[in-house]
């Protein structure tokens, strides 16, 4: 884990040099400076200088879980959106289902939500799909809940404390992908709690202590937990 | 005839007080709107700019993807209401070419290879305008480019210079512009000085030009410094509560 240092935010055109640091993510180089390219913050790791973005869209990576919607429906395969800049296909022979050809509405169809893998991303951002694993399903219960994809990391917590947390308190069954889509499901009254949780967390990203404070309000609604 | 307009009295000074190289007050706020990817308000004396960036999104129509880039479109537009006489709403002539001007600078700042095939669009609405409005709406939009998280090689910073009765001025007001000399719209990369955008309304010297955007330049470095502060203002808030490490992804 990096030492908590001053964080600092840091705006595109900022000038990140230090003792033989390297560029990392969010940033370039120029005439031997490290600038940054992005709205975001500052952040030291193994060398490298990063911009840890505070927005911005979501773009798919090889092996990210995502939840997608289905938006057009072809004779071989599904177009997904996954609330990014890219339309995301999905062919018929990565499902786990034999599909015969001109038949796949019958497995899926438009604004059905499935959580996937992204396959690959090629150099000129093609996405493609994938649902031949253990994960990956269609989504028929529960609520989906939309977030910044930048506050994923703090919705899930260290080692998935925010995430276990509001599970065992609202006993929902919670997933939350990549491109910051969360699926909740659950009893009704719980997964409004669950929702209103997530919300909080959405709000107070950048709060100290955040995981003790959703503790106190999940608390407040359900009382003292083990 | 009516007396002439004395846009500079015996003391040097312009009609609003201000010295021949003083800008009019500069106030940005980022992030005001809520369904834009990225948006920031500007009052530039007596200029209100509303500007919102959407993007990089799926860019449509299909046939202006560029499969190595993002492109960077921009519609710049003055509300009906922006003006002393009612505005004929929708695009004219002036508006189509601030529109695309705008868009050439921003997307010389832009790292759009990071997003091939994808669009990111730029919406600058004068709400009301006092002169000067193509450099305040480039000022705020540039804001909330960055605010949207879109990648880029620095903040473009505008100002106008110009020559009012024989002398030059900085950041004209809508009299001095009307009566004016001249008027000369200035975009920089501050980081840089590469000059993104340059145009001039009126007639000026050779060496008033070089004079003018010497001046020009040092006004939007003083420019960029209220943009970088007005970015920064919008997490302050949340930066002074924040010690912890992050969450792993």
């Amino acid at each position: 884990m990096d030492t908590p240092v001053k964080r600092e935010v840091v705006v595109p055109g900022d000038i990140l040099d230090g003792d033989g640091l390297k560029p990392g993510a969010g940033t370039f180089s120029d005439e031997g400076h490290i600038y940054a390219s992005l709205l975001g913050i500052r952040n030291e790791q193994s060398g490298y200088v990063n911009v840890i973005p505070l927005g911005g869209r979501y773009i798919p990576r090889p092996g990210d879980a995502v939840i997608g919607k289905v938006v057009d429906v072809g004779s071989s395969y599904w177009l997904v959106d996954l609330n990014s800049p890219y339309p995301a296909p999905l062919r018929v022979n990565e499902v786990p289902w034999r599909v015969d050809f001109g038949d796949t509405a019958r497995y899926m169809d438009i604004e059905d939500t499935i959580l996937a893998k992204v396959l690959d991303v090629d150099e000129t951002r093609r996405v493609s799909l994938s649902m031949k694993d253990q994960t990956s399903r269609k989504l028929t219960d529960g609520q989906i809940v939309e977030i910044s994809h930048a506050k994923v990391p703090r919705v899930i917590g260290k080692k998935g404390s925010m995430i276990d947390l509001i599970e065992t308190y609202t006993k929902c069954r919670m997933f939350v992908a990549q491109n910051g889509r969360i699926w909740i499901d659950g009893e009704m009254e719980d997964m409004i709690n669950a929702v209103a949780a997530v919300r909080m967390i959405e709000e107070q990203a950048q709060v100290m202590g955040l995981t003790e404070a959703v503790r106190s309000y999940l608390e407040g609604i359900y009382g003292k937990k083990e | 005839m009516v007396k002439k307009l004395k846009l500079i009295d015996s003391k040097g000074l312009r009609m609003d007080g201000r010295k021949p190289d003083e800008l009019r007050p500069i106030k940005i706020e980022a992030g005001v709107l809520k369904r834009a990817d990225g948006s920031a308000y500007l009052e530039w004396g007596k200029n209100k700019v509303m500007a919102g960036v959407y993007g990089p999104r799926e860019c449509h129509p299909r046939h202006m993807q560029n499969p190595a880039k993002a492109i960077v479109r921009c519609r710049y537009n003055m509300v009906s209401f922006s003006v002393d006489d009612r505005k004929r709403p929708g695009p004219d002539r002036r508006s189509t070419e601030i529109s695309k001007v705008a868009g050439e600078a921003f997307s010389s700042v832009v790292f759009g290879e990071q997003f091939p095939r994808t669009s990111i669009d730029v919406f600058i609405e004068i709400l009301q305008a006092d002169a000067g409005t193509r450099c305040a709406g480039i000022t705020a939009a540039s804001v909330a480019l960055a605010d949207a998280g879109i990648p880029m090689r620095d903040l473009v910073a505008a100002c106008a210079f110009g020559k009012v009765q024989g002398k030059m001025v900085l950041d004209l007001d809508k009299e001095e512009d009307n009566y004016g000399e001249a008027d000369v719209p200035l975009a920089i990369i501050p980081r840089t000085e590469e000059i993104v955008l340059l145009q001039m309304d009126g007639s000026l010297t050779t060496k008033e030009l070089q004079q003018g955007l010497k001046t020009g330049i040092d006004a939007c470095k003083q420019i960029y410094q209220i943009q970088k502060e007005a970015l920064k203002r919008r997490y302050a808030v949340i930066l002074e509560e924040e010690e912890t490490t992050e969450g792993d992804a």
